[in-house]
């Protein structure tokens, strides 16, 4: 197959809340800008885009339409839009430029989550016969979830708190992180519940923002970066619609596409999850089977920042620029849904296999 | 620029869900005080029934009465409800294994937080009208509690149709009915959505600017097009519009139609004209009313101006003007605006 | 690694109409992925993929309403990709599923489109006043109909052109069990005088809506050479997507550039030099009659400002040259969402000789058309009897 390649990443500022409008178009110019400059191409150098965004959380039919204003897609452009994670985004434009049609390709994912209640929003993921009409948001899923886990003796509330808090303090070298903090799992525990069991690190914060990464094959990944992240393997899956049918305490879809992706090999200096809540970690850890002494988000991940249908997209793009930087191979992780129902993973390489 | 504006802007509908048989099934034995799993291929029992497998995805319909006991596998406390939830007091989300089932259910458990344990035993109370709907009921601990008292907020009122308002309500559900009424085949699911909308830091500065009874236009820079309202990113450009013209209240309809057709939400009584508006010194037309003249002779080229609501009613919004009227100028020639259509 | 050729295998469809109230949304669309299997010939466990693409979320009033689908729709354990490209998200569908198989990534995938517009009211959510703005908007129509005015006035087509397109399009639909809306009485004279809803646009010349599905399975070679002897496959000979902004100074509205392009990569990349003697029947996306003689001349039939003459001389009758919708169309039947893919998926038919009561005879090549949005977003592929070389 084709050898793709991440050859730039760019992303908006995570911040509670911009004071732009849920189109994304003021922070997405700045990351198209951004790879513009640091690849020295154009608009017109891209063959293919893609983006991924959600009308709920704008709160309006065809929300997506406005962000295209942030291209100047004049002449029109070849362009599609998933209403999902923009990772899924970038797997749609990575089939495209296996295809050979194009050879690059730009995709962007953004969400103005400040705009409405995310937790209860997110809550309309679920089943709208029988378990979105309860009300139920996202955290409350997600405190039953890390409940019966802590009753069968999967983590303590101390792991939940290590896991925070080594999160947050590795945050503290991510200029752009918007929680950091130099703290321990001693001190997050004596801190209040907010959604019983969890307490507020184990949570994400909302995060408005938005992540572009340009795709290229070949020599044409070659020529536009000194050291392409290659995708050796991209692969994902989804689980069960019957929400308390599935094993809470397992993550089938994101075995098999770690699987999958992986190919065999568990060599990776580093993972980039897409796990907004403490526990989650470390089940999506279990289920992709990761090494004891494979860093998990380096950057401090979605506990310190969470945009929203950019949040997959941005992991990759992080474990990209590991690879820009050095790393041999490095694995990147999007969920999204209620308790991370479709998960996607991508191995990036310093090499093309 | 000054702080970009923002509004509130709240959607509600109240979707209808034709429920199909398997759901069906499930929610006419909720209206029928009856709780209903669904055997699966793999011989589990799962509530509420699934319509499809999930490992093979063939259809199912072997239901199975399961309850109306259970034990709670797991919990979380709800100390502050919120309008979209079925109890107005503080309550727990819960996962409930029914007697029967090899999965739990996810529902509401009204009861004491102290009392709260994995593998507590609850049952369902049933509220007395029941529409078939997920909220028919709530669970609450097998030992009946004596301690919970009925909402005396004023602000949440507690509503007789709430199953879990009156601890003193028998467990049981009220006659079932079931032997002459109709299946439950469609439900009811209102949904709210709030959203603070922003405009723009651009389109802020129009806003103002229609606030004082001025259009404010903005184009990339000079010789570019002038856009109103102006834009975040000019779309042929990808960059903000940012340098500010003022334009007339007068103008050109380059196209238009006549909305004669009702329909829900509509702000405007029909019949009215729709037009686009081409404003002099403007190089994209804005939509508008076109008023003071029968619709039939409203026309493209024709040359119009805004009328003004009073000062007294302006705010941050296009419908300071009220509408646009003929002027009585001569049409403009087809040359100025066919470009724009 | 080049392109692999991929076909439509099979096609599976919904009746369509106002209201389904005895399916769930599921029920809906699975109604269609079983007849896509069936028509097929495969079962479950061979299809490797889904694609499935919807109108905006607001509709149904669930968000990305598919994650609650994944095991009706035979997803569950496999990869899934929701694409929504506005009312082109059909036709989007379509060609995403078909650049799975082309890419060598899978030998069969589903692709699925689908509407329920009876779980609320598509005006409502297409016309939700946005602040600060001026509650002008009045649905799709209230969008279009400024637009077609520009048509008539730039083409000087007269104005019972648009009521030629209806009497046809209602028709054909006749002619389709399937159908919305059947009307085969209709004429000219009794479009013209249906109530004027959105001036010029009459209620006749007006799609209606729909609830409804449309499902193919799209294979690789292989797949398609496994189909059993006699059963034809439509081979994919090209797609092509274009997207532009809604509004910018000196946009053309009415024969946009976006849907030119997007025409000129298709007929390039089928190697079509003249579409119109080329391609023997089109499934256009005209949800208002107008959009005929528009799309047209958009897609490079008829030379601009000429293509309500072809409607007028016939061409696009089902006795004429280039029959156009010959299902009926969006004016026959709307489940938005779908409505892109019912236009791919008919033209395949037309291909596969499985068209039924609306068939053509002899068709070799067929040209299935999506577009959405402020007339913004294209999706449009050919298929035909040739493999692709």
């Amino acid at each position: 197959m084709t050898d793709i390649a991440v050859v730039g990443f760019a992303h908006a500022p995570h911040t509670p809340a911009t004071d732009g409008t849920t189109n994304g178009v003021e922070m997405l110019v700045p990351c198209f800008q951004d790879l513009y400059a640091g690849l020295g191409i154009t608009k017109s150098d891209i063959g293919f885009w893609c983006s991924g965004s959600s009308d709920y959380l704008a709160g309006r039919a065809f929300s997506f339409i406005a962000a295209i204003d942030a291209i100047g897609a004049v002449p029109p452009i070849n362009e599609s839009h998933v209403e999902m994670d923009a990772a899924w985004a970038l797997y749609e434009a990575w089939v495209k430029l296996v295809t050979g049609e194009v050879d690059t390709a730009l995709v962007y994912g953004f969400g103005k989550a400040s705009a409405g209640r995310l937790d209860r929003t997110l809550g309309l993921q679920t089943d709208p016969y029988l378990v979105a009409p309860l009300g139920v948001a996202d955290s409350n899923l997600a405190a039953l979830q890390a409940r019966l886990g802590l009753a069968a003796g999967r983590w303590t509330e101390r792991d939940l708190a290590e896991v925070a808090a080594r999160a947050r303090r590795a945050a503290l070298a991510t200029p752009d992180a918007q929680i950091a903090e130099d703290v321990d799992a001693e001190e997050l525990l004596t801190r209040p519940v907010v959604a019983d069991p969890l307490r507020e690190h184990d949570c994400p914060p909302i995060t408005d923002g938005a992540a572009a990464i340009v795709l290229a094959a070949g020599d044409r990944a070659r020529e536009l970066c000194d050291r392409p992240a290659w995708i050796t393997g991209i692969e994902h899956r989804i689980d069960s619609a019957h929400l308390t049918g599935r094993d809470w305490l397992a993550m089938p879809s994101l075995t098999t596409a770690a699987e999958r992706a992986l190919g065999g090999d568990p060599t990776l200096d580093a993972a980039y999850l897409h796990t907004p809540y403490s526990h989650q970690e470390l089940l999506a850890r279990a289920a992709i089977g990761l090494a004891e002494d494979v860093p998990v988000n380096p950057d401090g991940g979605p506990l310190t920042g969470n945009p929203m249908f950019s949040g997959g997209l941005e992991r990759i793009g992080r474990a990209a620029r590991r690879v820009f930087d050095g790393a041999e191979r490095v694995l990147a992780h999007a969920g999204q849904g209620p308790l991370l129902q479709q998960n996607l993973v991508a191995v990036l390489e310093g090499s093309p296999r | 620029m000054n702080q970009p504006l923002t509004a509130p802007l709240d959607l509600f509908f109240d979707y209808q869900r034709s429920t199909g048989p398997t759901i069906g099934a499930f929610v006419t034995g909720l209206r029928d005080g009856r709780l209903l799993g669904a055997r699966i291929g793999d011989g589990r029992v799962l509530v509420p029934p699934p319509e499809y497998d999930p490992a093979t995805g063939v259809p199912i319909d072997d239901f199975v009465e399961v309850g109306p006991a259970g034990t709670v596998l797991s919990y979380s406390w709800q100390d502050e409800p919120q309008p979209e939830h079925p109890l107005d007091t503080p309550f727990a989300w819960a996962l409930v294994q029914l007697d029967g089932a090899d999965t739990p259910l996810l529902h509401v458990l009204q009861g004491d937080r102290d009392e709260l344990e994995v593998g507590l035993r609850v049952v369902p109370r049933w509220a007395d009208e029941r529409a078939g709907r997920i909220t028919d009921l709530v669970f609450v601990p097998e030992r009946r509690l004596s301690s919970s008292k009925p909402s005396s907020d004023p602000e949440h009122p507690s509503s007789t149709s709430q199953p879990g308002s009156d601890p003193e309500r028998p467990l049981s559900p009220s006659t079932p009915s079931s032997a002459e009424a109709e299946p439950v085949s469609l439900i009811n699911t209102p949904i709210a959505l709030s959203i603070e909308h922003s405009a723009s830091a651009q389109e802020s500065e129009y806003l103002r600017g229609l606030a004082r009874g001025e259009l404010i236009g903005a184009r990339v820079g000079p010789g570019s097009p002038v856009y109103i309202p102006p834009r975040g990113a000019s779309p042929t450009d990808g960059v903000p519009t940012e340098e500010f013209v003022q334009v007339a209240d007068t103008g050109t309809v380059t196209t238009f139609c006549i909305v004669n057709v009702p329909f829900l939400g509509q702000q405007i009584t029909p019949p009215y004209v729709s037009a686009y508006v081409l404003l002099d010194g403007a190089d994209i037309a804005i939509q508008h009313l076109i008023l003071e003249c029968p619709a039939d002779e409203v026309r493209m080229g024709m040359r119009v101006q805004a009328k003004w609501r009073p000062e007294s009613e302006w705010g941050h919004t296009l419908r300071n003007i009220e509408y646009f009227r003929p002027t009585g100028e001569p049409d403009a020639d087809y040359e100025t605006y066919r470009h724009h259509l | 690694m080049s392109k692999q050729p991929a076909a439509v295998l099979g096609v599976g469809q919904t009746h369509y109409t106002s209201k389904r109230l005895d399916v769930s949304m599921s029920g809906l669309v699975r109604e269609a992925i079983d007849k896509a299997l069936a028509d097929a010939r495969v079962g479950w466990d061979e299809i490797d993929a889904v694609v499935i693409g919807k109108a905006p979320d607001l509709f149904e009033g669930a968000m990305m309403p598919e994650l609650a689908m994944a095991d009706a729709i035979g997803a569950t354990g496999k990869p899934l990709l929701r694409v929504h490209t506005a009312g082109s998200v059909g036709g989007s569908t379509a060609n995403v599923a078909a650049s799975l198989v082309q890419a060598g990534v899978h030998a069969r995938v589903l692709a699925v489109a689908w509407e329920k517009q009876s779980e609320s009211n598509a005006m409502w959510a297409l016309s939700i006043p946005v602040p600060f703005s001026m509650p002008v908007g009045a649905g799709a129509g209230g969008y279009f109909a400024p637009h077609v005015r520009s048509y008539i006035r730039k083409s000087g087509a007269p104005e019972n052109i648009g009521a030629i397109v209806a009497a046809k399009d209602r028709r054909n639909g006749a002619r389709n069990p399937l159908a919305h809306l059947k009307q085969p009485d209709i004429t000219v004279e009794s479009v013209q005088a249906s109530q004027m809803l959105w001036d010029p646009i009459r209620f006749a010349e007006t799609c209606p809506s729909s609830d409804g599905a449309c499902a193919m399975v799209i294979g690789n070679e292989e797949a398609a050479d496994r189909v059993e002897e006699g059963r034809r496959v439509a081979w994919i000979q090209a797609t092509a997507m274009r997207t532009e902004p809604t509004t910018f100074s000196g946009r053309d509205h009415i024969n946009p550039r976006a849907g030119r392009d997007a025409a000129a990569a298709l007929w390039r990349a089928a190697g079509v030099d003249d579409p119109f003697t080329e391609i023997d029947c089109a499934e256009i996306y005209v949800p208002f009659s107008w959009f005929e003689p528009m799309w047209l001349e958009n897609l490079g039939f008829a030379e601009e400002f000429t293509g309500w003459r072809m409607v007028a001389e016939g061409v696009t009758a089902p006795d004429g040259a280039l029959p156009v919708n010959m299902s009926g169309g969006v004016l026959s039947s709307n489940p938005i969402g779908a409505s892109g893919m019912i236009r791919f998926a008919e033209a395949a038919l037309q291909v596969m000789g499985r068209a039924g009561g609306h068939q053509l005879d002899g068709v070799r090549r067929a040209l299935g058309h999506a577009y959405g949005g402020g007339s913004q977003y294209f999706s449009m592929w050919v298929v035909g009897a040739d493999r692709p070389s």
